[in-house]
């Protein structure tokens, strides 16, 4: 974890309305960071109290010391950032939090993502591209509003070529592949498939729709939590996440900053 | 020219405590362990306050916990702790390589728990001050009850006195019509300093899901948007009532915390900032030492209170 109050901005571009794909050059994090861990961002150094916001890593190439967020435009943080511009400075914490990790002997893995929930994921499907294991199969799932906001497939179509699986895709309006939620494709793969672990990651109610499914079909997985927060570091306890407990007790809330963002699915309290 | 030269006196007495200098976190914002030593030297602080401590593990409130206000922050994490038992065995020997004081913050429902806990922290040598909450404004049982009712916060001061040596500081709410009669009565039950202010009431509303934001409807807010707020209660306080006062609410910077300086307080606390800012109580450490040194003030102490020096007859 460092601290980094001059990062420079490599690139910054609009993806679709609304969505924005932010590139920035910090070698120490990009060599550390693990897929669904996060950065606490902070916009305009010096000059305001805004807090900063966490973003998922989306990405990172180690040799050019770089690494992408990927991200929506949904209030007054995330505005502020998207008129950064390319040699601007953010003032960067990271890598934070516990990412997603491949249990010994599952092979069989599904990629579950709700629009932007693709951000982490997309790490993740990297990572598993580079490692030396080859004996994956992936389901990778993707889901969108509409076919314009449907992205990186091309991407995601090349990184996963080499294993077994296939991508699907969902879009609310059916402008692009099935009509209806992601979550409808994530049941057939769960009824059809001998899917070992279910990576997810996406809006609230799609995760907990994701959840009960999981558990109808008895199938391990691991999601990727949002929450507003603050310190990112554990202290303040303000990211907190309903968790279950095992022997019945009083479900428990967890800091998504340490104890996440990534938590197993049976854990969560939807 | 030897006085610009020399390095100027930061040290300060609160309540028979030296404090190396007058920065220090405000309870709640630097958990119950080391957190932000990743990011701060711990011991080159004044003081360490931990994160309020109950009798038995509480919960906290169900999230959203915290919404960015303009220049503030409304939380209502709900005191989540896990008691003082847990606290002791878990925490507390982790502190003890710390070289500076460490402050525990005490919350309670009951005159009876705040006695207990401070019984309990009030055996460790660790510990060097109490910090008691009367004033959490997110925990129906989390002690505003007793900061907005003199009687009942004396009651409090009581108790804890009672039951430890150690000395005691009572943090005071703004929620009330008059801080200042609060500090009177806490002041005669025997409080050895007064911390203030804690956060002010608030509530905002998510306009599309026509309900309140937060989980638990009603927050605190902190920030600099409460700052002037804060400095006005220092500065009626440092009038009225005899005691100490470690001033906060708001601070960013060094220029915030010199303000609360001049208006009556020996010592301030950093809060919020920290989470935008996670090295900014050494940047207002390092911020103070400059002033005096640039305007040529041998000795913090020299400042506090110094507001008032140029209102009199006013």
């Amino acid at each position: 974890m460092i601290h980094s109050p001059k990062t420079r901005i490599v690139s910054q571009k609009m993806i679709f309305p609304g969505c924005c794909l932010l590139k920035i050059f910090s070698p120490e994090i990009s060599r550390t960071a693990k897929p669904g861990q996060f950065i606490q961002v902070r916009i305009l150094p010096l000059l305001d109290s805004t807090l900063r916001r966490p973003f998922s890593i989306h990405r990172v190439n180690r040799e050019e010391g770089e690494l992408s967020l990927l991200y929506r435009v949904v209030g007054r943080g995330t505005t502020l950032l998207s008129m950064e511009r390319e040699n601007d400075f953010l003032d960067v914490i990271g890598p934070l939090g516990k990412g997603f990790n491949i249990p010994e002997g599952k092979r069989k893995l599904a990629i579950a993502a709700g629009g932007i929930g693709i951000a982490p994921l997309f790490f993740l499907l990297e990572e598993l591209a580079r490692s030396e294991n080859k004996d994956y199969t992936i389901y990778t799932l993707l889901g969108a509003r509409t076919g314009e906001e449907l992205i990186l497939v091309k991407e995601i179509t090349s990184l996963t070529e080499s294993f077994p699986g296939g991508v699907e895709i969902a879009t609310d309006d059916g402008t692009v592949g099935h009509r209806g939620p992601v979550t409808e494709l994530l049941e057939d793969v769960l009824a059809n498939r001998p899917v070992e672990m279910v990576y997810a990651c996406g809006p609230h109610d799609f995760l907990r729709v994701s959840s009960a499914m999981l558990e109808k079909h008895g199938v391990a997985g691991q999601f990727s939590i949002e929450e507003r927060m603050a310190c990112g570091i554990g202290a303040c306890y303000s990211c907190v996440c309903k968790t279950r407990r095992e022997n019945g007790e009083q479900p428990v809330y967890k800091r998504v900053c340490v104890d996440g963002p990534v938590f197993d699915a049976n854990e969560v309290v939807f | 020219m030897e006085a610009l030269n020399s390095e100027p006196n930061l040290a300060v007495e609160i309540a028979g405590i030296k404090f190396k200098n007058p920065v220090m976190n405000a309870s709640g914002t630097f958990g119950l362990e080391k957190e932000y030593s990743i990011f701060v030297n711990l011991s080159q602080l004044g003081g360490v306050v931990l994160k309020s401590l109950t009798l038995r593990p509480c919960p906290g409130n169900p999230p959203p916990r915290i919404f960015e206000t303009a220049s503030g922050l409304l939380n209502s994490i709900g005191l989540q702790n896990p008691g003082v038992e847990n606290f002791t065995k878990f925490c507390l020997p982790g502190l003890k390589e710390l070289s500076t004081n460490i402050i525990a913050s005490i919350a309670g429902g009951t005159v009876e728990e705040y006695a207990a806990v401070a019984g309990k922290l009030g055996e460790s040598e660790i510990i060097t001050a109490l910090e008691l909450n009367i004033s959490c404004p997110n925990v129906r049982h989390g002690g505003m009850q007793f900061g907005v009712s003199p009687s009942a916060s004396a009651e409090v001061v009581k108790s804890v006195k009672a039951a430890t040596g150690k000395p005691v500081i009572v943090k005071l709410s703004p929620n009330v019509t008059s801080i200042v009669e609060i500090a009177y009565s806490v002041a005669d039950a025997g409080a050895d300093a007064l911390s203030m202010i804690n956060t002010l009431t608030g509530v905002a509303i998510d306009i599309y899901r026509r309900r309140p934001v937060l989980g638990n409807i009603k927050g605190g807010l902190s920030g600099p948007a409460v700052k002037p707020v804060a400095v006005r209660a220092v500065w009626e306080v440092y009038r009225e009532v005899d005691l100490p006062i470690i001033g906060m609410g708001g601070i960013t910077c060094a220029r915030d915390a010199l303000e609360f300086i001049m208006a009556g307080a020996r010592a301030v606390a950093v809060g919020t900032v920290n989470f935008i800012n996670p090295e900014a109580t050494i940047d207002i450490l390092e911020g103070i030492t400059l002033f005096l040194k640039e305007n040529g003030v041998k000795d913090i102490n020299d400042l506090v209170g110094v507001a008032h020096d140029t209102m009199q007859g006013f």
